[in-house]
């Protein structure tokens, strides 16, 4: 039967070594990369390195690419859905704050108005009066 | 003409509680399963009951709120994990499916029989946490409530995760049965509509289940060993709670819902005689029901505190869900247009399917608008949405499945007339309880209080008696159809005249399914071009 051929597939020594150089020379790149500083570029070159090194190991090691087929669907399946997942939740988890820094500008605009205003009035009248403790609330509420 | 009970058949084959409790054939699992299964039925009844009881009166009648928090916890929970979900699948799923592909059995009877003992452990589990504080948390252990809560959060997590596994096992065992075990001759499209739901449900079974078993470990792990992952506090974030909850909660509602159309699909082929309108796209609509199931959990959580982005991204994507059940419903209408429809019991069950679903599901799609959601959400308008789906979907299924199948099952018939006096009463209790609910939510009346303004009384009145109405009518089904177990009339291996091929075997079928090995002849909805003739024709062997 062809699953039972397939897991007599037996690949030859030189692919081994060839992948598993590969699999070093990535390593190798991995620290080198860590570091230099790509910015927010940092995270999505690691993690770019280590898929296509998992994917290696799981094609050549696991000899996910000469099984059936089924085999190699339920594996990507499975990262497909963990991505999924992880992605969706950023969606939230990044950008939570959004809203609330939406709200909050017009407020915070103001903010600044009141503070030049109470800096000026500060400046020109030494002697703090009500009004200055009025700006000062109003301030402070937002 | 006058049938007969066959000489020998699985029932009778072996005999003593050992030959029960130690059986590795599916059809006595689905049996096993469907004694605790109903009996989890009856016990979340009891507590709907109860929550009906209390709501008659603003006032205290039975319990207080705390009690009364703890009645539709469990309610919620027993329902859900203990019945909801594994109904389908496990009962007939178990019984029917390798019976319908023409196999002896499933692909690991071992891992079968032990998904039942897994899910008595499980049951036991939520026995123990009723006895012991009971659960006040709702079914959906939102943190940072559960890390809190002084009732018993842990033997009931404990529970579903337990449970989870019996799931886990019977999806798996179902893929590899459905990959594998397939007649000579039945190929993916001449696979009944049933299996192939049975099928997507298994895949959901398989990737989702897990999700909520990490969830459920790392909600205990927070309680028990004080890890910070919920708890804002602890630098945890509670809001990742439903992520991780609703990631595989809300593809659990398709592992609620699929197998219930695919009785569906069978009921309205079988009485509607006629060709399946569709089958393609109603077997490829079950897939995307699955695959769009998982990309749509932020719904529930569009007024918890995520991002705007977030829930306009759910809220967008939530209504491409409507696509594959509407494919399904107007299949479902086609078939019967022009048909040949007979009014059976199990055909009842179907048409009040149709028409109580698709009210659920149109009032899923008011509520994935997120514009609407903000200001009906946690009303009785999702309460009662979500029975509309659930009773009004997956129960009214699986009661039209257990009745089409009930003579295969056992090999006798129930009383008919008793039968569809049951489904009137169903279908009538059901639509007086909840339909008002609706009303009530656009009104504001918010979802689990014990108690509300007088204003509600009337409706939260009329809500309880169609909840009576519903259980005496449950009531009654489970006399009728435990008498036919005993007294019912022989019905003959196929008295639907249906094509699939569980109706090519003596009813009740012997231990191993079929004599030989079965080969297809025809495709199970070819009502244009065979009349099913299997009292003189069981099935051809090779």
């Amino acid at each position: 039967m062809k699953d039972d051929a397939a897991q007599r597939h037996i690949l030859p020594l030189n692919l081994y070594l060839a992948v598993g150089s590969g699999l070093l020379v990535l390593t190798v790149i991995t620290v080198v990369v860590a570091q230099m500083d790509f910015g927010p570029m940092n995270l999505l070159i690691a993690m770019g390195i280590a898929v296509i090194k998992a994917t290696l190991v799981a094609m050549f090691f696991m000899h996910l690419k000469y099984d059936n087929k089924i085999y190699m669907l339920v594996f990507s399946g499975s990262l497909l859905f963990l991505g999924v997942f992880i992605i969706f939740t950023m969606f939230d988890t990044l950008r939570r704050g959004d809203i609330y820094e939406e709200i909050a500008e017009p407020y915070l605009k103001e903010a600044v108005i009141y503070r030049k205003a109470e800096t000026t009035t500060a400046l020109s009248h030494p002697a703090a009066d009500t009004s200055n403790t009025a700006s000062d609330t109003v301030t402070s509420d937002h | 003409m006058e049938h007969t009970i066959p000489e020998k058949h699985y029932l009778n084959e072996a005999t003593g509680w050992k030959s029960w409790l130690m059986t590795l054939d599916h059809k006595r699992i689905g049996i096993l399963y469907m004694i605790m299964v109903m009996f989890s039925f009856f016990l979340g009844g009891v507590f709907a009951l109860l929550i009906r009881w209390e709501l008659l009166s603003p006032d205290k009648i039975l319990m207080g709120p705390e009690m009364y928090n703890q009645a539709f916890s469990l309610h919620g929970i027993i329902m859900i994990f203990l019945f909801i979900i594994p109904s389908i699948p496990a009962i007939l799923g178990n019984f029917v499916m390798p019976l319908m592909i023409g196999a002896k059995d499933v692909a690991f009877p071992r891992l079968n029989l032990a998904s039942w003992y897994i899910y008595v452990i499980g049951f036991c589990f939520a026995v123990y946490a009723l006895f012991t504080g009971g659960i006040d948390t709702g079914w959906t252990f939102y943190t940072p409530y559960s890390s809190e809560s002084t009732t018993a959060v842990i033997p009931i997590l404990t529970a579903a995760f337990v449970l989870g596994f019996s799931s886990i096992f019977t999806g798996l065992n179902f893929i590899v049965t459905i990959h594998r075990l397939r007649a000579p001759g039945m190929t993916w499209f001449q696979l009944p509509l049933f299996v192939w739901a049975i099928y997507a449900t298994a895949l959901i079974q398989v990737l989702a289940t897990p999700v909520l078993g990490i969830t459920l470990a790392l909600l205990m792990l927070e309680r028990v060993v004080g890890i910070g992952i919920f708890d804002p506090a602890m630098g945890g974030d509670p809001v990742l709670f439903q992520h991780f909850f609703w990631f595989y909660s809300h593809p659990a509602v398709y592992i609620m819902i699929l197998p219930g159309m695919g009785i569906i699909s069978e009921l309205i082929a079988t009485f509607s005689h006629r060709r399946i309108f569709g089958y393609k796209f109603i077997a490829f609509s079950s897939l995307g029901i699955a695959f769009t199931g998982f990309l749509v959990w932020g719904h529930h959580m569009f007024v918890s505190g995520q991002s705007d982005l977030a829930a306009v991204i759910f809220s967008f994507l939530t209504f491409f869900v409507g696509i594959p059940s509407g494919i399904k419903i107007l299949n479902w209408i086609a078939t019967m247009y022009k048909g040949s429809i007979s009014l059976d019991t199990p055909m009842l069950w179907a048409l009040s399917f149709l028409i109580l679903f698709s009210i659920g599901g149109f009032t899923g799609i008011v509520l994935g608008t997120l514009s609407i959601d903000v200001h009906l959400h946690d009303t009785y308008f999702v309460v009662s949405h979500f029975h509309y789906v659930m009773v009004g979907g997956t129960v009214m299924a699986i009661f039209g499945g257990l009745h089409y199948w009930w003579p295969k099952i056992w090999g006798r018939m129930y009383n008919e007339t008793l039968a569809r006096i049951a489904v009137v009463m169903i279908f009538v209790g059901f639509n007086i309880t909840f339909f008002v609910q609706f009303i009530m939510g656009t009104q504001g009346m918010p979802r689990r209080y014990a108690t509300y303004l007088p204003q509600f009384q009337g409706m939260h009145g009329f809500s309880s008696i169609g909840a009576l109405i519903m259980g005496v009518g449950f009531l009654l089904i489970a006399i009728y159809l435990i008498y036919a177990i005993f007294k019912g009339k022989p019905a003959g291996p196929n008295p639907w005249r249906a094509l699939t091929m569980e109706w090519e075997t003596p009813s009740p079928p012997t231990a191993g399914n079929f004599e030989g090995q079965p080969i297809l002849e025809h495709g199970p909805y070819d009502y244009d071009k065979v009349i099913p003739e299997n009292a003189l024709k069981p099935y051809k062997t090779i």
